[in-house]
């Protein structure tokens, strides 16, 4: 089958599931602030976004989005230098709706100091079978220049791409179930240019050195994602999700999430969640080699060691009405989540002793989000 | 023709659409799936955040903030 053929088929598909009830997201305006703190990091910022609709068919959405990064991590205290810098971030998408399909388009444009990323996606959801169900098919590609700070002659790149398929299906009258699935490939220069792998290395005092970490050029993921939400008899939710993951560097993790939504009356909701999450190591890494290059890739980010966390989340949500400023209702909202990380091979190099030996590490987080909704 | 079945086959799909599918959850039953608290991504701007920070600590990526249509409520 050729590519319009393949096009051609791929219309009719949705045209065939078509039916009635797709509606454009609301007019709002949302403004938060954010914050995490934990293991020697802090990053907070602002995030901006703004959704109108316009010709009846189109909605136009706008996200300003910035990271005030202050950096004192294990990774940089035992390695580097502390460090601030900043990430700003800008997106522009549209979502256009026809005989009830949504296509959306975005763009997202993300820039710091040594790193630019590009990406471009496109999504179409469709309801069928008399709105029960959901159907949504998402491909993205992103374009990243990895750079690095000192080394103005330094500059890699990065090509990605997402594919996604979300189906939403209503069960009963109080329960819908959500499945999704997420493919990602990269191709270009996946390290981190100022991150280093340790070694032993008899001939000092420490007892081990460091080398520049090294990774393949290429990775692939799938994520599969199946989720519920079960309406309470006395009008409160019950959220379940659950993921599993792999990928083509021998990462395998799963994690699980629960959330409670509960309103307390026609202004004031409440909810409360619990996360845990495990993985464990990539097939190149190790918190300490047994000699200089001992293999092809290696890496010692514990990102890609074997760990596992446990987060827990509570929010409130207070909504009003509004008759001014062109505004019809408003919130304000406060979410807090209290992040523990667990390393089972990445330990703690700021405590001096035989290579080896050095405690494992851990870390917790506080995570803040602020933020402000107005309808109009 | 091998190439052209499938766009018949999905022709003849669309003329008679899935329309005749009854719903097992009335139009009239889903004031609870229609409820604001069943939205699954009610604040985009605030998930997004979360996600980003899932994505920034662990090894995992992906299909994260699945999909919340399908209640058949808009």
């Amino acid at each position: 089958m050729n590519i319009k053929n393949t096009i051609i088929f791929f219309l009719l598909a949705l045209n065939s599931l078509f039916v009635n009830s797709a509606v454009l997201p609301e007019d709002k305006i949302d403004v938060l602030y954010h914050s995490y703190d934990g293991g020697g990091v802090e990053v907070n910022g602002p995030s901006v976004l703004v959704r109108k609709k316009f010709l009846d068919n189109f909605s136009v959405s706008t996200n300003y989005y910035v990271d005030m990064v202050s950096s004192a991590s294990i990774d940089v205290v035992t390695t580097a230098s502390a460090y601030s810098e900043e990430r700003t971030q800008y997106s522009v998408g549209v979502d256009y709706l026809h005989n009830e399909t949504t296509i959306s388009i975005n763009y997202v444009n993300s820039d710091e100091s040594d790193y630019e990323a590009n990406n471009a996606s496109l999504t179409i959801s469709q309801d069928f079978f008399s709105n029960l169900t959901t159907l949504s098919i998402g491909y993205s590609n992103g374009w990243d220049t990895v750079m690095q700070n000192g080394q103005d002659d330094f500059s890699e790149d990065v090509d990605r791409q997402n594919f996604r398929v979300d189906l939403s299906q209503v069960i009963t009258k109080n329960f819908f179930m959500n499945l999704t699935v997420e493919a990602i490939t990269d191709d270009g220069f996946l390290n981190n240019p100022y991150r280093s792998v340790r070694f032993l290395d008899p001939t000092v005092a420490s007892g081990y050195s460091f080398q520049s970490e090294l990774y393949p050029d290429t990775k692939t993921s799938t994520a599969v994602v199946i989720s519920g939400r079960y309406f309470l008899p006395y009008r409160a939710a019950l959220h379940a999700e659950y993921r599993d993951y792999s990928d083509t560097w021998g990462v395998d993790a799963q994690n699980f999430e629960i959330k409670y939504i509960h309103p307390y009356n026609d202004h004031l909701t409440f909810e409360a969640s619990t996360r845990y999450y495990q993985q464990n190591e990539a097939d190149f890494y190790a918190d300490l080699f047994p000699f200089q290059t001992a293999q092809n890739f290696l890496a010692r980010d514990k990102e890609l060691s074997s760990f596992d966390s446990i987060s827990i989340g509570l929010g409130a949500t207070y909504e009003f009405k509004m008759n001014s400023a062109g505004f019809e209702k408003g919130s304000v909202n406060l979410y807090y989540n209290y992040f523990q990380f667990d390393y089972d091979n990445f330990r703690d190099l700021t405590v001096v002793t035989a290579p080896g030996e050095e405690p494992l590490y851990s870390l917790d987080a506080n995570v803040i989000r602020a933020f402000v909704s107005f309808w109009f | 023709m091998k190439n052209k079945i499938p766009l018949i086959v999905l022709m003849i799909a669309s003329l008679s659409g899935c329309t005749n599918v009854k719903p097992w959850v009335k139009p009239y039953e889903r004031q609870n799936l229609a409820d604001p608290i069943m939205v699954s991504n009610s604040h985009p701007i605030s998930s997004a955040y979360l996600h980003h920070v899932h994505e920034a600590r662990e090894g995992a990526r992906g299909a994260a903030g699945s999909g919340g249509g399908g209640c058949g409520c808009n």
